[in-house]
């Protein structure tokens, strides 16, 4: 589905990304783990569109498709999702107008009927409750004094409702209590199938006991330094980076 | 001739037209405001309370006075289609500054009120209108002597002591003629005595392109314990001149909110003044202008605290697109009194386009001790990563936009208390910027 061939990314002149390949399949799970700054945010940005990342060699094709090319709204369009580490506050515009909006955009250009209003309200009042949430914030400004378990709550029901094939999800553990978390992984646990596929970026090894990844890589320093299975991403937390650091130093000598 | 010339001219035509009327006190008052006029140059940017606003092209034309003119006929489906509709009101319609009643609705009201025109208030009750006429705002412009010399209506409302008024006051002003450019001098009063309530909506609109000048004064006395909620919607045409000067005076314990919501006009100023003369009183000045083209809009507020242990709260937005140009100059006076004032200011200044700028500049005069005040001004673009998160969603960039232009403005919108009035302002303000609609 989708396939990294040494990308490289530059941040304000910086490189951050410096050769990523990836190979993620539809129905798998891949985990990017790696120290602070190593470039995992960059990763998902980079993939999304973000237009303040500045890609500077490689190449991306999702589903054949050269992903580098398209503008951020055709990206979501074209099944991708990003859900934000620090999702965004939209005062004055309801969760329901956005996630309409948004909805209709996308099956518009698919060539489908723009929904209506009332099988809108019947779609994400089903969702919502899938992830015990309140009808009351359908009508609630897009994360306005939402609680930061609330926000990545809200960021889980955007995806469930665009419905995207690969789903990138950024850091969306951080700040969140064990049980935001559980709602969180749930919610990912019941929207996964065989035509979809997950990208989840993660310092800590935490989210992965509900969010069970088939594959594990570590980004260091703009680069993947290992790959492995679900085991590796126990193995990192009870020794932590350094050792595949050093590992990866000493090579290079 | 001068343009001054010009005016005085045309005031020795207005007063043949006046017949009877012109040995009236009133039109003595409007002979004492010509001859003033007379003394006093327009003002110039070498002038400090205009320096961002170069008023030439407005001093360079003739406008022919709306009094001399033949009167404009005005369709109800016109009126009907530029109206704030979906909730209850009465209705006053202006137009060129003259009431017209076959346009207007005064529903029901409580004994004693009065909702009407100026003129007919000065009949009915001439001495509550000689009480507070011309009382409460001083002239001291140019602009403002004009507007005396050649006033004859606007709107006019009292509200008795211990009156509720539930259903808002819309008044709608229609400006222009067809095929010369004039102009309208509305002289507009209000006066809600102690413990009452109103809420005014005030609606100024061009008739077609013709270009006209708006030079407008409004007077407002807000008694003791009184609530007065003031929505100014100004949508005049692109081409036109809006002067406008509003006095409000505030006694104990008053509550006065002033929306102050700009979408139209190519030169625009207004003066907004409240004087807190009491104790205990509340002020909160609110404004949005969404410009672009090369529209020019001068927002001067004046907070003039007097007295001890009153609070005022100014917020003023702008969205400026294309090469339109912002000024904004908000004046606080804290008087020797005036102990334990609280005052707050802020302007937030989005730029859409590298052509927009803004002036801003507060303007505190603090001379008492034990105060709490503070003034704030940023000015900035739409937030890229804002505009990314919604993009990322699958929406396109002009909508992702308009959504963060929304947003950008919701402090304000929110703050209004009549829900129709803000979807409606909502749909004004997408349309007047070109953007889509969310």
């Amino acid at each position: 589905m989708l396939v990294i061939k040494n990308l490289k990314a530059n941040v304000e002149g910086k490189e951050i990304l410096k050769g990523i390949n990836l190979e993620v399949k539809a129905g798998e799970i891949h985990a990017i783990m790696g120290p602070n700054g190593s470039g995992k945010s960059t990763l998902a940005n980079v993939l999304t569109g973000n237009e303040n990342y500045e890609v500077t060699d490689g190449e991306v094709l999702f589903d054949g498709k050269n992903l580098l090319e398209m503008d951020p709204e055709t990206r979501a369009r074209e099944g991708m999702f990003l859900a934000f580490q620090y999702p965004i506050e939209i005062p004055g515009v309801s969760n329901a107008t956005f996630l309409k909006t948004a909805l209709n955009e996308i099956r518009k250009y698919k060539g489908l009927e723009e929904i209506t209003p009332k099988e809108f309200l019947a779609l994400i009042k089903e969702k919502a409750s899938l992830l015990g949430m309140d009808d009351a914030m359908i009508s609630r400004y897009v994360n306005v004094g939402f609680s930061g378990g609330e926000k990545k709550r809200n960021e889980i029901l955007q995806m469930l409702m665009l419905e995207p094939k690969f789903v990138l999800l950024d850091e969306t553990d951080s700040g969140l209590d064990i049980d935001a978390l559980k709602i969180v992984a749930n919610g990912v646990n019941i929207y996964k199938n065989p035509n979809t596929a997950f990208l989840v970026v993660t310092h800590y090894q935490r989210l992965l006991n509900y969010i069970v990844p088939d594959f594990v890589h570590v980004l260091y320093k703009g680069r993947i330094i290992k790959s492995g299975t679900k085991e590796l991403a126990l193995e990192l937390e009870d020794k932590g980076y350094d050792w595949l650091i050093k590992e990866e130093e000493m090579e290079k000598v | 001739m001068n343009i001054k010339g010009f005016y005085i001219d045309k005031f020795i035509d207005f007063e043949k037209k006046l017949n009877g009327e012109s040995i009236t006190n009133f039109h003595s008052f409007r002979k004492d405001a010509i001859a003033k006029f007379k003394e006093i140059d327009f003002p110039t940017t070498k002038n400090e309370e205009w320096r961002f606003t170069d008023v030439s092209p407005i001093t360079k034309q003739n406008f022919i006075p709306a009094n001399l003119i033949s009167k404009i006929k005005i369709d109800k489906s016109k009126v009907e289609k530029i109206i704030f509709t979906g909730f209850d009101f009465h209705l006053l319609v202006f137009v060129n500054g003259i009431f017209e009643p076959s346009l207007s609705e005064i529903k029901d009201l409580p004994k004693n009120v009065f909702v009407g025109s100026l003129k007919k208030f000065q009949a009915e009750k001439e001495d509550l209108f000689y009480k507070h006429f011309n009382k409460i705002v001083s002239n001291d412009t140019a602009f403002n002597f004009l507007n005396s010399s050649f006033s004859v209506d606007g709107f006019a409302v009292y509200v008795p002591k211990n009156i509720v008024l539930e259903k808002p006051i819309q008044v709608l002003f229609i400006n222009g003629s067809e095929d010369e450019n004039i102009l309208i001098s509305p002289r507009n009063l209000f006066v809600v005595e102690e413990n009452s309530q109103m809420k005014l909506i005030v609606n100024y609109n061009g008739l077609n392109n013709q270009k006209y000048f708006s030079n407008i004064i409004t007077e407002i006395f807000i008694g003791e314990n009184a609530i007065v909620d003031y929505y100014q919607i100004q949508n005049e045409n692109d081409n036109s001149y809006h002067i406008e000067k509003i006095q409000a005076i505030q006694k104990d314990k008053s509550l006065f909110n002033q929306f102050n919501i700009t979408f139209g006009g190519e030169i625009v100023r207004n003066d907004i003044n409240s004087k807190l003369d009491g104790e205990y009183i509340e002020t909160h000045f609110y404004g949005l202008y969404m410009i672009n083209g090369k529209q020019h809009v001068d927002n001067h507020t004046f907070v003039d605290h007097a007295k001890p242990n009153c609070m005022s709260n100014e917020l003023y937005k702008g969205i400026l697109d294309e090469n339109s140009h912002g000024v904004f100059n908000g004046k606080i006076i804290v008087r020797q009194d005036a102990q334990k004032t609280n005052a707050y200011q802020q302007n937030k200044t989005i730029l859409l386009y590298k052509g927009a700028t803004i002036d801003t500049k507060p303007q505190l005069e603090i001379f008492a001790d034990d105060v709490k005040c503070s003034h704030g001004a940023t000015v900035g673009h739409l937030d890229e990563v804002s505009e990314f998160y919604i993009r990322s969603r699958g929406v396109p960039k002009e909508l992702a936009k308009s959504m963060l232009i929304r947003a950008f403005a919701n402090d304000v919108i929110e703050t209004m208390k009549i829900t129709e009035l803000k979807e409606q302002i909502n749909h004004m303000i997408f349309q007047h910027l070109h953007q889509i609609e969310i």
